[in-house]
């Protein structure tokens, strides 16, 4: 077990390291900041002096070493725009990203779960057929338009949402949350939804080829034979064997979620990690990039990492292949 | 089964809506950017400028149209032909209650001389242009001594924002001002919160030296996405918005419940020709770059000018916000020529002086210009190319984001030396704002020719050089009298614009739109500001 540790955490330390390679240098070929700062009068003089500033007039190859001795020390930078450091940047807005995502994703399942349910139960009413098409729909129109169409109609026709930005938030345990308070859940609804449309076609799809399969199985037909009542049979002996699927797919949508997120933030100027990087790109702040990119690749890195070790726990197939390999 | 909570979570949502202390004149602002840092000092983009205005206040102020006004400098002359005198305004206080000084001033020349480290801004102040030295006299005078006579001094100092000493001495850069420790400034609002990514708010600043401020509390907030600013707009989530969608202003305009307010820019969209022998993207029929350089005529140059439908673009693409020019700066200006007026659409004369320039059946070319910078910018790169090939110059477009297309527009090669920069276009599309609202650095920076050394033709991408333009460029940059200076400057850009340089399109019409019973004093320089903002119910 620790020798299967030991051999994830290397292998996950060599990931690391040839993500700082690829991330680093991809950025710094795209593009000179330099240009984005200088103002029109800006002569040769005063463009020398800011690229000094920006620590750009270095060889790359030195840019790189001190990124990744600062980065051992756990320093990845400071943002050029901002002026401070890239990693408190992304702290800060990390839980509104986290907020939004989870959101979506309890949004997804309340209302997902229930209609998968029903569109299984009488697959040929019309009421199924209504709920197919619309997660059809929801899964194939893309989510830039949705959120448009959804600003338009309850922003602006019905006077209903508010159209941009995020709410009032209250303190938890040092980050800013906006879904307690009623000014937040207003600003909340409309991006949370848009952003999980998707995740909820696909529990309405899983839910409801999950409900045709498990009703016609023996021991539900024996559970209903014992006289056990409907709602209980769904509820529970159905619903337990459906869940197994649909918890393995969104957790491996989530992360696809946090990165889809960064569409709606855009558009409902929700001020998330997505928004961030968007902008940090139109400028080329190239630290914040990198930051960020490097951060979401230790995250990665660390779920999987997690994911593998718990496998093997409870798994011991993935142990025993994993030492004889 | 029946699931009706989200109905019913929707329905107490709607109930709750945010109420909203009716008692406070609490202003709105929709804004393009957010603001990066509340450091004056730190970026110089334009959406960290414009909050910054509220709260930090420069020696010399501009009007709506850029010209230079008293700021916390009440007045300002020439003493000597290289020395100014500034006489500072009496009893402005900073947000904390302290006295502003002479030494302010001085501490914010320190700050910047230099240079604020990791800034990407600071080198940009322009401190150092013309071997500025600054000297207190006595509490409320300040002589800047210059290495010769330079007239643009107010233009300068109408871009630099001073700080408090006493405020930022021990402050660190961007992060304590981010807090508001450090960001004490003179102007008519107080900062009140910053939280980055989501809002910028000031407040009224009751002592401000210029009366009472009309507005208790100005949120700044950031929506970057064009259509959803709008939405913003229109359902009341926001007050004023800059930048509204040309393709909806004809609704906007025509609606009672909305304001237009519009003003010309200060910004100047141009197709800038190379000059080199051989341009890598002026082809003939079989892609071989033709030699001599067919841009290099300036018949070929005013026949690529007199294609474009200059009134077409306006009407078609622009929503009618431009102002089609042949002037370098807009109506108004220090250096604005009367009697130059935009080329007139003529194909006809076009395609005649192609063939004399020995072109009667055109050449490729390849135009290229940025998608993300200026208003419309991708789809007006596409009209011209139209409109050339029409003309037989067969044209096609390579429009990219401004993070590239600016590095390879100045500078070309990413690994060229500094101070040999081989701008790489042929043709680029690009733009050019006279912030300071005179023309010397317009002509300077676009007209003269290149040379790292002086500063002169800076931001002269086409390496175009005409003796005549420089002898006069060189003397205007020296010459104090107004008049004189105005004369030399019109001869240079008539000189300069008859031989097309380059070619202008248009200047972009600035607009914002606001819910009716507000009205706003727009501004040539983009700045969106609540001083500019009043209520007229």
């Amino acid at each position: 077990m620790t020798e299967f540790i030991v051999r994830r955490l290397l292998q996950a330390l060599l990931v690391l390291a040839v993500m700082t390679v690829l991330v680093f240098f991809g950025v710094n070929v795209v593009g000179n900041p330099v240009y984005i700062f200088a103002s029109s009068e800006c002569d040769q003089p005063c463009i020398n002096a800011i690229v000094k500033d920006l620590g750009l007039d270095r060889p790359i190859w030195e840019q790189y070493w001190v990124f990744i001795g600062n980065m051992l020390q756990g320093d990845l930078g400071n943002s050029f725009t901002h002026g401070v450091p890239a990693m408190s940047l992304i702290w800060e807005r990390l839980p509104a990203t986290l907020e939004l995502a989870f959101c979506a994703l309890v949004i997804a399942l309340v209302v997902g779960l229930p209609l998968g349910t029903l569109a299984g139960l009488r697959p040929h009413h019309w009421t199924s057929r209504v709920i197919m098409a619309f997660s059809m729909i929801a899964f194939s129109v893309p989510v830039f338009w949705i959120g448009l169409i959804m600003i338009i109609v309850f922003s602006v026709s019905l006077g209903w949402m508010p159209a941009v930005g995020r709410g009032d938030t209250v303190e938890v345990f040092g980050a800013e949350l906006s879904f307690l308070t009623l000014d937040g859940l207003h600003h909340l609804a409309m991006p949370a939804t848009t952003l999980s449309l998707i995740m909820m076609a696909m529990v309405i799809r899983l839910t409801r080829a999950g409900m045709r399969e498990v009703l016609f199985s023996d021991y539900i037909k024996f559970a209903r034979a014992n006289g056990i009542r409907e709602r209980r049979v769904l509820g529970v002996h159905v619903m337990r064997n459906i869940l197994i699927p649909i918890v393995t797919v969104l957790g491996m949508e989530f992360g696809g979620v946090i990165a889809f997120a960064v569409v709606v933030e855009s558009i409902f100027s929700w001020p998330g990690v997505g928004k961030m990087l968007i902008d940090a790109i139109a400028v080329l702040d190239r630290p914040l990039i990198v930051a960020y990119l490097i951060f979401v690749v230790i995250m990665f890195v660390t779920l999987n990492l997690l994911v593998d070790v718990l496998y093997s726990l409870l798994d011991p197939r993935v142990r025993l292949g994993g030492n004889s390999g | 089964m029946k699931f009706w909570k989200p109905g019913l979570i929707a329905a107490a949502l709607l109930a709750a809506a945010p109420a909203l202390a009716q008692d406070e004149n609490v202003l709105t602002i929709g804004v393009r950017t957010e603001a990066a840092s509340m450091d004056p000092h730190w970026t110089q983009l334009s959406g960290d400028t414009q909050v910054q205005e509220h709260i930090f206040e420069r020696l010399v102020g501009l009007s709506s149209t850029s010209q230079p006004i008293p700021g916390l400098a009440l007045s300002w002359e020439p003493i000597e032909e290289d020395k100014w005198e500034f006489k500072l305004r009496e009893g402005v206080k900073w947000h904390d209650g302290e006295d502003f000084t002479a030494d302010d001033v001085i501490f914010t020349y320190d700050r910047l001389r230099g240079g604020v480290s990791g800034a990407p801004a600071s080198p940009a102040f322009q401190l150092e242009k013309g071997g500025k030295m600054w000297e207190k006299i006595d509490d409320y005078t300040i002589h800047i001594s210059t290495d010769g006579p330079y007239p643009t001094m107010a233009e300068d100092l109408a871009m630099l924002p001073i700080v408090a000493e006493h405020a930022v001495r021990d402050a660190e850069p961007s992060v304590d001002f981010n807090t508001g420790q450090a960001a004490i400034g003179t102007g008519p609002y107080m900062f009140e919160e910053y939280s980055p990514g989501s809002r910028v708010t000031v407040k009224a600043f009751p002592d401000y030296w210029g009366g009472e401020p009309q507005w208790d509390r100005v949120v700044f907030q950031p929506v970057g996405q064009d259509s959803a600013r709008l939405a913003a707009l229109l359902n009341g989530d926001v007050d004023m918005i800059e930048y509204p969608p040309t393709i909806d202003l004809p609704q906007l305009v025509e609606d009672p419940n909305f304001v237009v307010s519009t003003i010309p820019a200060d910004r100047l969209i141009y197709i800038q020709p190379g000059f080199k022998h051989v341009e890598p993207f002026i082809t003939d029929a079989n892609g071989e770059p033709i030699m001599p350089n067919p841009l290099r005529d300036w018949r070929v140059r005013k026949a690529l000018s007199l294609a474009i439908n200059r009134e077409a673009i306006r009407d078609r693409i622009m929503g009618g916000a431009s102002l089609p020019a042949k002037n370098i700066v807009p109506p108004g200006f220090f250096g604005y020529v009367e009697g130059l007026e935009a080329d007139a659409y003529d194909p006809e004369q076009a395609q005649e002086l192609l063939t004399a320039a020995g072109y009667p059946d055109g050449f490729n070319v390849v135009l290229h210009g940025p998608n993300d910078r200026y208003i419309n910018d991708a789809r007006i790169l596409e009209a011209v190319a139209q409109m050339w090939s029409r003309v037989g110059v067969t044209t096609e477009v390579d429009a990219m984001p401004r993070n590239v297309f600016f590095s390879r527009l100045i500078r070309g090669d990413e690994l060229s030396m500094p101070g040999h920069d081989v701008p790489e276009f042929s043709l680029a599309m690009t733009g050019w704002g006279t912030v300071a609202g005179e023309a010397t650095y317009t002509v300077s920076g676009t007209l003269e020719t290149y040379n790292a050394a002086t500063g002169g033709g800076n931001g002269n991408f086409g390496r175009y050089s005409n003796s005549e333009i420089d002898a006069r460029s060189v003397k205007a940059k020296r010459t104090i009298d107004n008049d004189e200076r105005r004369a030399i400057l019109e001869e240079a850009i008539t000189i300069g614009m008859e031989d097309y340089a380059y070619i202008p399109i248009h200047f972009q019409v600035n607009q914002w739109a606001m819910k009716a019973g507000l009205e706003h004093d727009p501004r040539t320089n983009e700045r969106t500001r609540a001083m500019d903002v009043s209520r007229v119910d």
